[in-house]
């Protein structure tokens, strides 16, 4: 298990390297730095001088490496715009969209499984045909609309919940069942397959030829096999979620990185959408590597690979 | 002898897009206390499904019906699943064909052997540990107490049989009933389990319902027979008489499938039985066998065909003359 583990890390932190290296160098091909620091109106010796400043002219390799090795120290530079260290900038927004991609993975697990699990054990019926409708309309609807939707019912009509802000837990609400109804469909469908795959393998007709009840068939042999490659489905579900959260945070103006982010391409904020691009795919990688640990947990013949 | 299990008029029914496939009709059969009785058949000849009714594990698109199911003087027909939980695993233990895929690979050995003797017993759980540890060495694995940690993956097929032999055993089953139980494993593993169970099973003096299409395990374990084609029993007798004498064409035409060593010149060709099983979808009247069987007469696709009795034990469903004379 620990030999695993160790070669679960090591393989994630060249994926770390790696995604820094190819964030970095495609955030500099998608714009000149110093065009986009300087301002509309600026002379060609103004961009030629920030150019020098700021180290634009070295090699990208270069530029790379001091960046990358400034940010594994913490240092992610400074926002032209806040003029405040990128790193407080981040600290102050990441809350927010933790909180909202946790709430909405819980969300989205506390729907999916019950239903995923019925729709499994009673296939064809309405139960499972309601469970699946419900996993077409959520797949289709984009979340920006389906945000806008609740709003016009939850806070204009029916007046229950705001529309927009990040002040109290009522806030996020909506934009946690907007983000989190995006990520349930996947869920379901593939619980219920593989619940279904499971409940006719040989090693549940041994559990039931055992005397076992049917709660513990289903909770103890059944669903802990078929809920692994959920896990897996999860890590990558919630990086998504907190990519997607760019959208959804825009929509609920809640001020989390996504919101942030999506305001910094707008101001030419490089230093700032280079970190928050850095951030997510570093808590991408370790979601994934918290999913193997976990699925290793579950699935003993992981263990040995 | 005491009676463990008595079957009377069994019926199974597979609900199947084409229609209603009657995978069992009519099956009648008893198991003493020590004796192995031998279900033989092909595959799909509804063998399998007579045992799994019996212990009211059929798939969702099977049901069953039948006139008497009686295990150890307790009445199975009517029992609501509760009651049935309470007879599976404890009195009546299953063995299934495939050892690979029959445990949880989430789970340690120790896990699921124990977890078969906590079901049926208020005992606590170092008891089961010591039970399992009992057992594992009855069925000839050593260093038992170590492989309780271990998980299926890391035990090769005859290991997982015997570890699905221990657990059949936790409770101390009076019928144990194996499915094809060394069908999936090497020639030579076989005969060590086959050797097992009948060791197991004279010491335990337990009934033993075993399912298979190889005659060479039948010849090996059993004392009586049910010779199985197409969901009927078609002949039933001591094993010895079946070997000896075969009444029923189907039964004589599996007997030269077999290669016997001096009977059999190399490179002699080995008998078949021409054509193929019908499918019992619809309504089936007369001998099921008859379009594959050499002794064909006008009679045999007229009428059912019933088991006609030729001694105590001994019943042949066939209506020809030359077969019975």
């Amino acid at each position: 298990m620990l030999v695993y583990i160790l070669k679960r890390m090591g393989l994630a932190l060249a994926v770390a390297v790696a995604v820094s290296m190819v964030s970095f160098m495609l955030i500099r091909m998608s714009g000149d730095p110093a065009i986009a620091l300087a301002g509309e109106n600026a002379s060609s010796e103004e961009i030629e001088h920030i150019r020098t400043q700021y180290g634009f002219d070295r090699p990208l390799i270069i530029q790379y490496l001091d960046w990358g090795l400034k940010a594994a120290g913490g240092d992610l530079g400074e926002s032209p715009y806040f003029h405040l260290p990128v790193k407080q900038i981040l600290g102050d927004r990441i809350g927010v969209t933790l909180t909202l991609g946790a709430c909405a993975l819980v969300f989205a697990l506390v729907i999916s499984i019950p239903m995923g699990v019925l729709a499994a054990i009673r296939p064809n019926t309405w139960w499972d045909r309601t469970a699946l409708g419900i996993a077409v309309v959520g797949q289709a609807m984009p979340s920006f609309w389906f945000g806008l939707i609740l709003i016009i019912i939850f806070a204009v009509h029916l007046r229950i919940l705001p529309v927009s802000g990040s002040d109290s837990w009522r806030h996020y609400v909506l934009p946690t069942i907007t983000l989190g109804y995006y990520a349930t469909p996947a869920f379901m469908r593939l619980l219920r397959s593989g619940m279904m795959e499971v409940l006719s393998s040989d090693y549940i007709r041994t559990a039931r030829a055992k005397g076992l009840r049917w709660p513990k068939v289903l909770f103890k042999h059944a669903l802990r096999n078929a809920v692994i490659p959920v896990v897996s489905l999860a890590a990558v579900q919630l990086g998504f979620m907190l990519g997607g959260s760019i959208v959804v945070e825009s929509v609920f103006a809640l001020h989390g990185i996504g919101y942030l982010a999506w305001e910094s391409i707008g101001r030419s904020d490089l230093p700032v959408v280079q970190a928050i691009v850095l951030l997510l795919s570093m808590i991408y990688v370790f979601l994934t590597f918290l999913s193997d640990i976990l699925n290793a947990v579950l699935d003993p013949r992981i263990r040995m690979m | 002898m005491k009676k463990v299990l008595e079957i009377e008029g069994l019926f199974v029914d597979l609900d199947l897009p084409a229609g209603t496939l009657q995978a069992v009709q009519n099956v009648s059969f008893s198991v003493d206390q020590g004796e192995t009785l031998s279900l033989v058949g092909e595959s799909g000849c509804g063998k399998s499904l007579t045992a799994l009714a019996v212990m009211n594990l059929l798939p969702q698109s099977g049901r069953f019906r039948a006139e008497k199911m009686e295990f150890m003087g307790q009445n199975l027909l009517g029992l609501k699943e509760s009651g049935m939980a309470k007879v599976r695993g404890n009195r009546m233990a299953m063995i299934f064909q495939e050892p690979m895929t029959s445990l949880n690979p989430c789970y340690t050995i120790g896990n699921q052997l124990e977890e078969a003797f906590l079901q049926h017993r208020d005992v606590p759980s170092r008891e089961a540990r010591e039970r399992a540890v009992y057992l594992l060495e009855k069925v000839g694995i050593t260093a038992a107490a170590s492989r309780l940690n271990q998980y299926p993956h890391q035990l090769s097929g005859g290991l997982r049989q015997r570890v699905m032999i221990a657990m059949g055993l936790m409770c101390g089953p009076a019928l144990i009933i194996a499915d094809e139980p060394t069908t999936a494993l090497d020639v030579t593993i076989q005969a060590q389990i086959l050797a097992l169970l009948h060791a197991l099973q004279k010491e335990f003096n337990m009934g033993l319902i075993l399912i298979t299409h190889d005659l060479g395990v039948v010849a090996r374990m059993a004392d009586r027979v049910a010779v199985m084609y197409c969901g009927q029993v078609v002949e039933t007798g001591l094993a010895a008489e079946i070997f000896n004498n075969p009444k029923h064409p189907y039964t004589r035409g599996l007997m030269d499938c077999i290669p016997v060593p001096g009977k059999v010149e190399p490179g002699q060709k080995l008998g078949s039985i021409p054509g193929i099983v019908p499918t019992p979808i619809g309504n089936l009247h007369g001998c099921l066998f008859r379009n594959r069987c050499q002794y064909f007469q006008p009679k045999c696709a007229a009428e059912n065909i019933a088991l006609i009795a030729l001694g105590p034990g001994r019943a042949v469903r066939c209506i020809s003359e030359q077969i019975n004379s």
